[in-house]
């Protein structure tokens, strides 16, 4: 980043991007002038000068997103769309390359980006574009045997009925039919042709271990082995169904690959089936630790689209204090949990978990009272919330034995977020920090230094471990976090203790908010909860694109989303944190010994709901 | 020094495990939490173990509290229209229904074959049903509402899991027991404890005789 362009005041990126760029690539960068779109379309032979101009002398050096939308009837071209950020904060530069959708082929932006690198896998998996000079393109999600692109408008799964819900079958003649009968298994899946599931053995895992050289390979000068060892994907340390496929020297780790797609289930496509208020349920199931700011990172996706159209009334006050008070709160959920799945992963079996558990239960019994679900909150609306707080926090015996609390919910609150929580944030901080082992073991552990940890485009506690003073709600704020005051929490040496020390810290600087939340919440006692009339389940979404994006106690979760205009959106596209930070995972594990491969896992805090989508 | 990480470690649990015999004998040895007890050993004030032996005990769900939505019918004892459906298959709820799992056959009379404001059936495909509760949130009748009978596991899910209407109905007096607060309400919404197309009935007649 020698010669940077300083950033020109009240220019957009795109026109700032623009003016130089035009002169730098005449006829290669043009302006995205669709309605409702905005960034550059860059023609695919200079897409990597391109990108690697932006890099180094715009200083868009940290990759956010990178996806693919097929415009099947629209133009009938495949779109790669990159997001690029300046890591000192900003909104995004929007890159744009088309390809035809038979022999969809561009370069790879891996080498310049190498966050791209899972990206562009997905893109290769999902949408069936060829990204050449990618260093392993193969299928990341699907298995490599799979017939056809999901992603793609033309392609339908088994038990399709039909393009866009709602489905006509329902109502007002709804005889019911389950799925499977209507359409016997098999009878939609697809193979390619000279499929032979019998004798089916998946190159893509006997590449895993090629790659590796499988077997034992006994060098004569070294009395160590190297061997191929696979962790999962049924394993307690890996969280969930997910594998590393490690090479190691001895105890060494020379090589990781990660392998995941085990809890694929096409989100993005059931997102573009649904309508834009049916995605709402469904967010709570990518980071079912968090629901509550995945369903805040959509609602403001898209009510940015919204915010195109005329007659849009942004979100009321009353509305935002709801929405940061629970996005905080679900932040400490998170680093409660991710501490206590890190201590697992240590060695510390369950006794640290339970700790974290008990607050956390307490934080899911108000979530509960308010939204009607521990987990699943689906509370988020376009335009404020669904429901106001209610004054107590009670329960109804309903079922035999049932025992009756009942709490009165602002002193509830005050005392949750007052007392309760910071006593426990302390009690685990007496507990752990200092404890020897957990120093022992994650001390110069798994470090990930600066400059890739921006490269690999990680994000969250990740990123901010590694030095990176990048948070979203301070980079790119959204809702009321303009307004309040709190820290971003950095820390330098980029291993397994600095990133369980953000967390803890970043608990903290919750409690900040929250303490700042409470008045506002009394201030704003009885105002409404949501802009405009209520009961709208089709709200008009006009046309054009957006990049909605949070921080969420994972990392950055954004939503990229394109509407033509009517009830369904186009492209539905999630960048999920967790599955973006384990590009880093190799580069974390290089060196240090198998026994650290699940602590340094552990550390990076992954849910695969998420990864997988 | 070396070692007093773990001791300070040590403390915090030693603390937790001595808590819970100091509740237990606060609150008198009992197999299972008193009643009274119940809010102090699960709130805020919680020291000691914080499990309860379901199911035993159960802890009673909020009153927003969302599993698989019921319908709302008239009480079964009610003077006019004794278990007359609330629902009147607008179709509402199977247009928002997320994983589209709610089926409903609009009634028709069997001599004009107009439609008439009650379904003739109504099915949810519980195994489908994602307790999202946008059903209930958007029904402008109050007819479809989310339950609070968690306990709904059974042998065969190919025989059992598609709730038909009369699976699905429970009397409107129900819906007041599980949620008062959230009944008040909607009722004050509607102006009065009937059905909306019931109190709109009464208004035309109370203005016909003026
Ligand atoms: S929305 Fe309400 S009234 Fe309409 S069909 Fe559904 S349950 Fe019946
Ligand atoms: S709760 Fe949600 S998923 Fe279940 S029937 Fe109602 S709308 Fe459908």
């Amino acid at each position: 980043m020698t010669d940077q362009v300083p950033a020109a005041e009240n220019l957009s990126p795109t026109d700032e991007a623009l003016s130089v760029l035009q002169n730098q690539f005449p006829n290669a960068v043009r302006r995205d002038d669709r309605d409702g779109y905005s960034g550059i379309v860059v023609d695919p032979a200079r897409l990597v000068e391109v990108a690697t101009y932006a890099r180094d002398s715009l200083g868009y050096d940290y990759l956010s997103s990178a996806t693919a939308v097929d415009y099947l009837g629209k133009g009938d071209h495949l779109e790669m769309v990159y997001h690029a950020y300046r890591t000192t904060g900003g909104a995004a530069l929007v890159i744009k390359a088309q390809t035809d959708r038979e022999a969809a082929t561009l370069p790879s932006l891996t080498p310049v980006w190498p966050g791209a690198n899972f990206q562009e896998r997905e893109a290769y998996d999902l949408m069936g574009i060829r990204f050449e000079g990618h260093p392993n393109l193969k299928r990341i999600l699907l298995w490599e045997g799979f017939h056809g692109h999901p992603l793609r408008k033309d392609w339908k799964e088994p038990y399709y009925e039909q393009e866009q819900k709602p489905f006509d079958s329902r109502w007002p003649n709804g005889r019911v039919v389950r799925s499977e009968e209507h359409n016997p298994y098999g009878k939609n899946v697809q193979y390619p042709d000279d499929f032979d599931l019998d004798g089916y053995t998946s190159p893509a895992e006997a590449a895993v271990y090629e790659e590796m050289n499988l077997g034992v390979d006994i060098r004569s000068d070294l009395a160590t082995e190297r061997m191929v060892v696979s962790l999962g994907p049924q394993h307690p340390s890996t969280h969930g169904v997910f594998r590393m496929v490690a090479q190691i020297n001895g105890e060494t780790i020379q090589q990781l690959e990660p392998v995941m797609g085990y809890l694929h289930r096409n989100h993005e496509q059931i997102g573009e089936r649904n309508t834009f208020l049916q995605n709402m349920p469904f967010t709570d199931r990518l980071d079912y630790f968090c629901s509550l700011s995945n369903n805040l990172g959509y609602a403001i996706a898209v009510e940015q689209l919204m915010s195109l159209g005329a007659r849009y009334q942004p979100p009321t006050y009353r509305a935002e204090v709801l929405r940061v008070l629970m996005a905080e709160l679900t932040r400490i959920v998170n680093h409660m949990v991710a501490i206590g799945f890190l201590l697992n992963d240590l060695g510390a079996f369950f006794t640290p978990m339970m700790y974290a558990m008990i607050e956390r239960e307490l934080i899911l019994d108000f979530f509960e009272a308010v939204t009607g679900s521990r987990m699943m909150c689906n509370y988020m609306r376009f335009g404020g919330t669904a429901m106001d707080l209610p004054e107590r926090i009670r329960g109804e015996a309903n079922l035999v034995n049932d025992r009756v609390r009942d709490f009165n919910t602002m002193e509830f609150l005050r005392e949750l977020i007052l007392e309760r929580l910071p006593r426990a944030v302390d009690q685990i901080n007496e507990y752990l920090t200092t404890s020897e082992i957990v120093t022992n073991r994650c001390i110069g552990v798994g470090v990930l230094p600066r400059a890739d940890a921006i490269a690999l485009s990680t994000a969250g506690p990740v990123l901010r471990a590694s030095g990176v003073a990048y948070d979203v709600r301070r980079a790119e704020p959204y809702s009321i976090y303009p307004e309040l005051e709190f820290d971003v929490v950095v820390r330098d040496h980029g291993d397994i203790y600095d990133r369980y020390l953000v967390r803890i810290e970043e608990m903290i600087e919750s409690l900040k908010i929250l303490r700042q939340i409470l008045p506002k919440l009394e201030e704003t006692q009885g105002q409404p909860f949501f802009a405009g009339r209520g009961g709208i389940y089709s709200p008009r979404v006009p046309a054009g694109e957006s990049y909605g994006r949070v921080e969420n106690p994972k990392g950055e979760l954004g939503f990229y989303i394109v509407s033509d205009g009517g009830q369904n959106p186009w492209r539905y596209h999630v960048r999920a944190p967790s599955f973006i930070n384990l590009t880093a995972l190799e580069r974390m594990s290089k060196g240090y010994k198998i026994a650290d491969a699940v602590g340094i896992l552990g550390s990076i805090d992954i849910v695969l709901g998420e990864v997988d989508r | 020094m070396y070692g007093l990480g773990i001791w300070r470690g040590l403390r915090v649990t030693l603390k937790h495990f001595v808590n819970t015999y100091i509740e237990d004998v606060k609150w008198g040895f009992r197999r299972h939490i008193p009643a009274e007890a119940f809010p102090a050993r699960q709130g805020l004030d919680a020291r000691g173990v914080f499990t309860v032996e379901y199911p035993d005990e159960k802890l009673a769900v909020p009153e927003r509290f969302r599993f698989i939505p019921f319908l709302v019918v008239e009480n079964y004892d009610h003077p006019e229209r004794p278990g007359h459906d609330w629902c009147t298959s607008c179709g509402i709820c199977a247009k928002v229904c997320p994983p589209q799992c709610i089926w409903i056959v609009r009634g028709e009379d069997p001599e004009t074959g107009r439609p008439v404001p009650e379904p003739e059936e109504f099915y949810i495909d519980i195994d489908i049903c994602m307790n999202c509760g946008l059903c209930a949130e958007f029904c402008p009748f109050d007819a479809i509402k989310m339950d609070h009978d968690y306990e709904l596991a059974s042998y065969d899910r190919t025989t059992a899991h598609i709730f038909d209407k009369a699976r699905l109905s429970k009397e409107f007096r129900y819906w007041q027991a599980i949620a008062p607060t959230r009944a008040a309400e909607e009722a004050e919404a509607r102006g009065g404890w009937e059905h909306k197309d019931v109190l709109k009935a009464k208004a035309k007649a109370a203005k016909a005789s003026e």
